[in-house]
């Protein structure tokens, strides 16, 4: 019993890590169409940086706010230098996204080397809490409010704001938003370094529990993928709701059949896409 | 012209073993040929039906696995050649049925979970395939007598197994079915309209891109005498793509070149250059910016316009004269 | 015996219904215009007579064979063929090449992995003849990106009569087109023999006119008028809907 609750606990919490990685993926494949095949490696960038920045003294939660914005740049400097050329070219979107994510690999051995490196957990949520009798890992609870926390401040941001107004339309019907005004390029930037950001801002926040190693982006892409493809493209909801899921069947899949751990994960996604192209909750159908 | 070219470069693949000393350079040669191979019979998929898929090392490996199995059971080399092939049709026939039930990003992401699915069983399922220590064998084919264990010798089978799906393949793009995969690729709307029944073609396509699939994954076996998971693992589908995409799809010779590139870069500059694999990155990056149909299409319309500079008055009977990439190279 | 005829054909897209009620049988070799403000579901009830959309109610008779059931690809085998409003031609092959796919997709030879396309004389004979029809013979190995738009409009053409249809369906063939290419294309229709029925979707009212036989007047999916050219152009309701009531 005991050892169901952890796993479920573990779930959740590596569920609300999905969430924040694959919001971003979610948004920028719903809106913009690119499959950001970079993705993986923006994440591990942000908990790369935040590597950095923490070994210059700078406390965790700057560190991972600084090091999401410095791959937020990062990723507007992508959109606008690179994949604003290519609207609608999916071919050459994954060409270059693939691209991209060999180098920023390369560059990461490069510049903090072979070996995996762990990211300490803030102090403030060191040690177990108590919950239900049960004793669980602090900082896992941790993780959860903060996804719940982006979880809101996304749904407020693009359900109640003008911005969010704009992404909604360009998702429903690019075409039209650009006919009726909407600086759609300038969207696609925003867009794009909003998910971005989101991802290296993952990256830190899964620091503590996954470690940064070389490799990380080729384990956490297929991941995104898997949620954004359960819950439906360009839908937040979805998202959410996918990452939970996919956080359990991770979990307890690897747990109840370590044989057929990623038969577990990926053939119920198999099983969706069959049946239901666009997801669970998505109204673009890929 | 180009029949001469063909033939030139036809006659130095075939004594490459001769003028290239090393054994090593002969080795990639090998290597480039068959992923050439794969390359091709995934382009058949991109290239021709326009359908993009990133789990093609799903039908590479499991050929490469029904092999291995086979003869580590047993069987002789033909045997197992044919259990391997067998058992890809049979694979995609299933990706297939499965794959086309989506379209555009659909069919990718499913072809994703499949691809994800046999890499999860190679890794996990350790009684059947050994998990990350892979599966060996010992000892490689002897057709007609002819041990391919030595380097040139597997080099020049590898060569004849290349020409022969290089013609096959060319042999279906140029026909009527291959212009109706094209179609189904441009137009799927009409191509229904005019009469075309596009799952079938599309399912016959993917078939034929398998079969091709498995016989380079039977390469690839003999090559290293060794399978393993990585060879059926995500980074191994986009690689094929990258080959793909980065030589030119929908052409001949673009997968070749692409998968030149590729093997190349990963064995002979990975030697000089410790940073290859960003090289690499940048390689593709730069593709998309200057050349984003591909290095081969990128390439004609290089050399078209530097013609046209040289010669203002040739440029009417180049254009005309030129490949389109259609139709062959 | 009608050569096509619609009963009680509806769709509907969520709340929206496109297509209400429609009912027409047009005589064979008959020429039909079909007309209406924008949206009132025309090029709708061509996707469902072809099969691309699925009728949520009603039937399709072709030369009163029922084939609401026949899927959209067999359709063309039983002698339906369409433009398309928006020019849907093969845009990296040539002219040849375009009308080729057309005259294969009848023909068993596009099952065929094994033979040259380009030596299959007697099938690229027929695509010259058809070019011919439309008078672009003379483009035969024009890439398609090198033709003007008039020209390609005729393509369009040609790729549909290239499969010696029982009943054409015209969608909007002159859109975009300047007076000497409507001329064109008006001569090329007017030479189409009386074996093809032709049903046409048109905008252009001088063009269309002239052409029609019999009009249906379709709005908000329904028939709202529908008779002989000048019991059309006389009737009120037909003011109505094109001047706003």
């Amino acid at each position: 019993m005991n050892l169901w609750l952890i796993l479920a606990g573990n779930s959740i919490a590596f569920g609300g890590l999905l969430f924040l990685l694959s919001a971003g993926f979610s948004l920028i494949f719903g809106l913009m169409r690119i499959p950001n095949l970079t993705h993986g490696s923006l994440f591990m960038l942000g908990a790369y940086f935040a590597v950095s920045l923490i070994s210059w003294g700078l406390g965790f939660w700057p560190a991972a706010i600084l090091a999401g914005l410095g791959v937020a740049a990062f990723g507007g400097l992508v959109e606008r230098l690179l994949l604003r050329r290519l609207p609608g070219a999916e071919l050459a979107q994954v060409l270059v996204t693939l691209g991209l994510s060999f180098m920023i690999a390369d560059i990461c051995l490069l510049g903090w080397g072979g070996d995996p490196i762990s990211i300490a957990t803030p102090s403030e949520l060191r040690g177990a809490s108590r919950i239900a009798g049960f004793a669980f890992p602090t900082y896992r609870l941790g993780l959860i409010v903060i996804a719940i926390v982006v979880a809101a401040t996304l749904w407020g941001l693009v359900d109640k704001t003008r911005l969010g107004a704009m992404i909604r339309a360009g998702v429903d019907d690019p075409a039209i938003a650009r006919v009726v005004g909407i600086r759609v390029s300038r969207l696609f930037t925003i867009v794009f370094s909003l998910g971005a950001g989101l991802a290296g801002f993952a990256g830190v926040i899964g620091g503590p529990i996954l470690s940064v190693y070389p490799g990380l982006d080729q384990d956490m892409l297929p991941l995104a993928l898997v949620v954004v493809i359960l819950g439906g493209s360009g839908s937040l909801v979805g998202s959410f709701i996918g990452s939970f899921v996919v956080g359990f069947l991770y979990n307890f899949g690897q747990a109840m059949f370590p044989e057929l751990a990623y038969v577990v994960l990926f053939l119920p996604m198999l099983v969706i896409l069959v049946l239901r192209p666009q997801g669970l909750f998505g109204r673009v159908a890929a | 012209m180009r029949r001469l070219t063909l033939a030139l470069a036809l006659a130095a693949l075939a004594m490459l073993p001769l003028w290239v000393g090393n054994s090593y350079y002969v080795n990639i040669a090998s290597q480039i040929l068959l992923y050439a191979i794969f390359a091709l019979a995934l382009n058949v998929l991109v290239g021709y039906a326009g359908l993009v898929s990133l789990g093609h090392a799903g039908l590479f490996g499991i050929a490469a696995y029904a092999g291995a199995l086979a003869i580590n059971n047993g069987a002789t080399h033909l045997v197992a050649i044919v259990a391997a092939l067998a058992a890809t049709l049979v694979a995609a026939a299933a990706f297939a049925v499965l794959a086309l039930r989506g379209t555009g990003l659909g069919f990718v992401m499913i072809t994703v979970a499949i691809g994800q699915i046999v890499w999860g069983v190679a890794y996990r399922w350790i009684s059947i395939t050994n998990g990350d220590n892979g599966v060996a064998i010992n000892t490689r084919p002897s057709p007609f007598g002819l041990s391919l264990t030595s380097t040139p010798n597997f080099y020049w089978a590898t060569l004849i197994v290349f020409l022969v799906a290089v013609t096959a393949i060319a042999i279906v793009a140029a026909s009527p079915f291959g212009a109706s995969l094209r179609g189904t690729r441009d137009q799927p709307r009409r191509m229904t309209a005019l009469g075309y029944h596009i799952w079938l073609i599309r399912f016959l396509a993917f078939l034929f891109s398998g079969l091709w699939s498995g016989v380079a994954g039977m390469l690839f076996l003999y090559y290293n005498q060794f399978i393993s998971p990585q060879a059926v693992a995500l980074g191994a589908s986009a690689e094929a793509l990258l080959m793909v995409i980065s030589g030119g799809s929908g052409t001949l010779l673009g997968p070749i070149v692409g998968a030149a590139l590729v093997v190349i870069m990963k064995n002979v500059v990975s030697a000089y250059i410790v940073r290859w694999n960003f090289v690499l990155g940048a390689i593709f990056v730069a593709i998309v910016i200057f050349m984003p149909e591909g290095i081969v299409p990128g390439s004609v319309r290089l050399a078209r316009w530097c013609l046209a500079k040289l010669r203002p008055q040739v440029t009417e009977v180049t254009a005309a004269a030129t490949p389109r990439p259609e139709s062959g190279l | 015996m009608n050569a096509l005829e619609l009963r009680g054909l509806e769709k509907a897209f969520g709340g929206l219904r496109v297509t209400a009620d429609v009912s027409l049988a047009v005589d064979p070799g008959e020429r039909r215009l079909i007309i209406g403000p924008n949206g009132a579901g025309k090029t709708t009830l061509f996707n469902l007579i072809t099969g691309e959309l699925p009728a949520d109610v009603g039937s399709i008779r072709l030369f009163e064979h029922d084939i609401t059931r026949v899927p959209s690809r067999r359709r063309a085998h039983l002698g339906l063929a369409r433009t398309y409003q928006i020019v849907t031609l093969f845009p990296g092959e040539t002219l040849l090449r375009n009308v080729t796919l057309s005259l294969l997709g009848l023909s068993r030879l596009r099952w065929n992995p094994l033979v040259r396309l380009d030596r299959q004389s007697a099938l690229l004979a027929a695509a010259r003849q058809t070019l011919s029809l439309v008078g672009l013979d003379h483009l035969a190995e024009r890439p398609l990106a090198q033709t003007a738009y008039g020209e390609r409009r005729r393509v369009e053409i040609a790729m549909a009569l290239a499969q010696n249809p029982k009943v054409l369906l015209l969608d909007e063939p002159f859109a975009g087109l300047s007076s000497d290419e409507r001329r064109d294309v008006q001569l090329l229709l007017a030479a189409i023999p009386r074996e093809v029925t032709i049903v046409m979707i048109e905008h252009d009212m001088d063009v269309a006119l002239d052409f029609a036989e019999r009009i249906t007047v379709l709005h908000f999916g329904k028939v709202e008028v529908e008779g002989t050219r000048s019991e059309v152009v006389a009737h009120p309701r037909t003011r109505e809907i094109y001047l706003g009531e």
